[in-house]
């Protein structure tokens, strides 16, 4: 599904250039679970921003199911973002202007859906992540929790084949947290490629493969028994 | 994402921040309504001239003496006359100048009117009985100056409405005996009351026979003759008769100006018309600051919501999608302030000469649309900068950004 190959992408601080990916290379097979780690510095977030196309490397190839990401327009990753990854950040990043609902169907008003169909689409979704009774109210009226399962399913409601989670539940409670976890297994187990980026080994114990990043770069890539 | 969606999403972001979109809102409105306003007020006294000189009495020809070279206006005489406009002049027009209806000899002075105790200073118009006629301006009681007193010199003399009011109250003037310059004149007749014309009192002067009046200012001219033709295409062979007639009985020189009611009034909308382009561009200015105050909210609102862009764009908001979301907003602001900027512009300029009589406003389709459409074009000309400006945010940055 996803094919990176020497992957680099290399950041200008003053005089030096600084590299955050170091020829990376890296296969995501459709269905995956994959927990990236490693430690602070170590490239992960931009490793996600290339994978979720918010951000192009400096060089190498990226290719999202057979396409070559690397030479689209903004316009084009715009399209991949809205319709093929769904993101979930680690601060929620909801718009407090908007109830719940408004929020889940926000995917749906850039891909041209109608007002009405939106809402019909978007209800199933947060049903789905348990917050049917929640719809109406704004995040600020939300706990972290919910907030995060708001986020899950704005995530979902284009159905893209692949999500990506940054730290998930690195702002929650562990109760939340790991309801959060049981959410993303499950969808995983519907079929949707999930790659979640963490620093919690309990999480990245439930992933079928493990990554880990150092210096830009991979040091190990082992698949859990 | 269509029009209509981005626009329930921009008009969603102006409510709710009430307050500030209001403040920026008032620029424009102030803006807009100044516009129309002043237009409105040129554009009244342009009517209220062309009325008035209007009713001075219709296809009316100026006979002054002296050659001026300018078209229309209003000028002193020329001090260089060669030769002087006489009573003769206009007798000669009404008798062989067949064109005109009327031509009517006026001298103009000033002078003291006594009767008993009371005095008043005012404009004594020594004229022949077509005047009446000529300028719209009729006797009330008795009567107006006739041929007989003319052709008699006459010592009678029709009062203004005012002149009467000050020196006889509600008593009876007909038949009295009034002093002017040390000279008695017999009161004949009273006009009707008719106001201010052109900032001149009409009510404020009395009337001689021209032979009277002539002897009274010690003078063989005359100030001015009044014709008319009684059809409007004639003007024009009415003036060069009047010009053969002229020009024969002075010497074969063109020693004096025709002015017609159509040139003055042409005069006097160039004047106004320049008058109104100063006030509407002074208005304008005042738009174009509230534009800027435009761009300013609108920077703030883009920097303010730098992370709702970043979020956006990375749900798959295109960079036209953000720059149309911001555009649209600017534009609203701009529109909305134009619209209630013309509703208070045309309320006010119908109001106005409710509480000033003095200032005509007359709002006119064109101005309406000239505002409306420069505001919607400040929006959209201060709109674009911060537009761009959010649509060009990168996306991580913009998530990150706190």
């Amino acid at each position: 599904m996803i094919k990176l190959q020497n992957i680099s992408k290399n950041y200008r601080m003053g005089e030096v250039e600084i590299c955050a990916l170091c020829g990376v290379d890296l296969d995501v097979a459709s269905g995956d679970l994959i927990a990236i780690m490693g430690p602070s510095g170590s490239g992960k977030s931009t490793l996600m921003n290339v994978l979720g196309c918010l951000d192009r490397p400096t060089s190498g190839r990226y290719l999202f199911e057979d396409r070559e990401i690397s030479a689209m327009s903004d316009d084009e990753l715009a399209h991949v973002r809205n319709a093929k990854i769904g993101f979930v950040f680690q601060s929620f990043n909801l718009l407090p202007r908007f109830t719940a609902l408004k929020n889940v169907e926000m995917p749906l008003v850039y891909s041209g859906v109608s007002s009405q169909a939106r809402t019909e689409r978007a209800v199933p979704v947060m049903e789905k992540v348990g917050l049917g009774d929640r719809m109406y109210h704004k995040p600020t009226e939300l706990s972290g929790g919910q907030q995060q399962r708001v986020a899950i399913a704005r995530a979902l409601v284009n159905n893209p084949p692949l999500l990506l989670a940054d730290e998930p539940t690195g702002n929650l409670d562990s109760r939340s947290g790991a309801e959060i976890l049981n959410i993303l297994v499950n969808l995983h187990q519907q079929g949707v490629t999930i790659i979640i980026v963490t620093h919690d080994p309990n999480i990245a114990a439930r992933c079928k493969r493990i990554i880990t990043l150092k210096d830009g770069g991979i040091i190990s890539n082992e698949t859990v028994p | 994402m269509n029009f209509l969606e981005i626009f329930k999403v921009s008009l969603e972001a102006i409510l709710s921040n009430k307050v500030r979109s209001g403040l920026t809102m008032l620029g424009v409105i102030i803006g807009v309504m100044a516009v129309i306003l002043l237009v409105s007020i040129g554009e009244g006294a342009k009517a209220y001239i062309t009325q008035e000189l209007t009713g001075l009495g219709t296809n009316l020809l100026i006979i002054t003496p002296g050659k001026t070279t300018t078209k229309g206006g209003f000028h002193p005489p020329s001090a260089g006359t060669v030769r002087k406009l006489t009573y003769d002049d206009s007798l000669a027009l009404k008798r062989r100048a067949w064109l005109l209806s009327d031509a009517v000899p006026i001298v103009i002075g000033t002078g003291s009117i006594k009767f008993q105790n009371k005095g008043r200073d005012t404009m004594i118009i020594g004229t022949s009985p077509e005047f009446e006629r000529v300028r719209n301006l009729y006797v009330e009681t008795g009567s107006f100056v006739t041929q007989g007193h003319v052709d008699s010199k006459e010592k009678v003399i029709v009062l203004g409405r005012k002149v009467k009011d000050e020196l006889f109250g509600i008593e009876n003037a007909l038949g009295k005996v009034v002093t002017v310059s040390d000279a008695r004149y017999r009161v004949v007749g009273v006009m009707h009351k008719k106001g201010m014309s052109l900032g001149w009192d009409v009510d404020d002067v009395v009337f001689l026979p021209v032979t009277s009046g002539q002897e009274l200012f010690d003078t063989d001219s005359l100030f001015e003759i009044l014709a008319s033709t009684p059809r409007s295409e004639d003007t024009e062979r009415a003036i060069s008769q009047i010009k053969d007639i002229l020009i024969r009985r002075h010497a074969h020189k063109e020693d004096f100006t025709i002015q017609t009611q159509g040139a003055m009034l042409e005069t006097m909308n160039t004047i106004l018309n320049v008058l109104t382009a100063v006030l509407g561009g002074i208005a304008g200015i005042s738009l174009l600051v509230g534009g800027i105050g435009i761009m300013n909210i609108m920077l703030v609102s883009v920097r303010e919501r730098i992370r709702e862009i970043g979020i956006r764009k990375a749900i798959g908001a295109r960079n036209r999608d953000i720059m149309a979301q911001f555009m649209i907003e600017a534009v609203t602001l701009s529109g909305v302030g134009g619209i209630i900027g013309i509703l208070l512009g045309v309320g006010i300029a119908f109001l106005i000469p409710l509480f000033v009589t003095v200032l005509p406003t007359s709002v006119s389709l064109w101005s309406i649309v000239t505002a409306f459409s420069f505001s919607m074009a400040v929006g959209v000309f201060f709109g674009v900068y911060p537009a761009r400006k959010a649509a060009l945010q990168d996306p991580i940055t913009a998530l990150r950004y706190e």
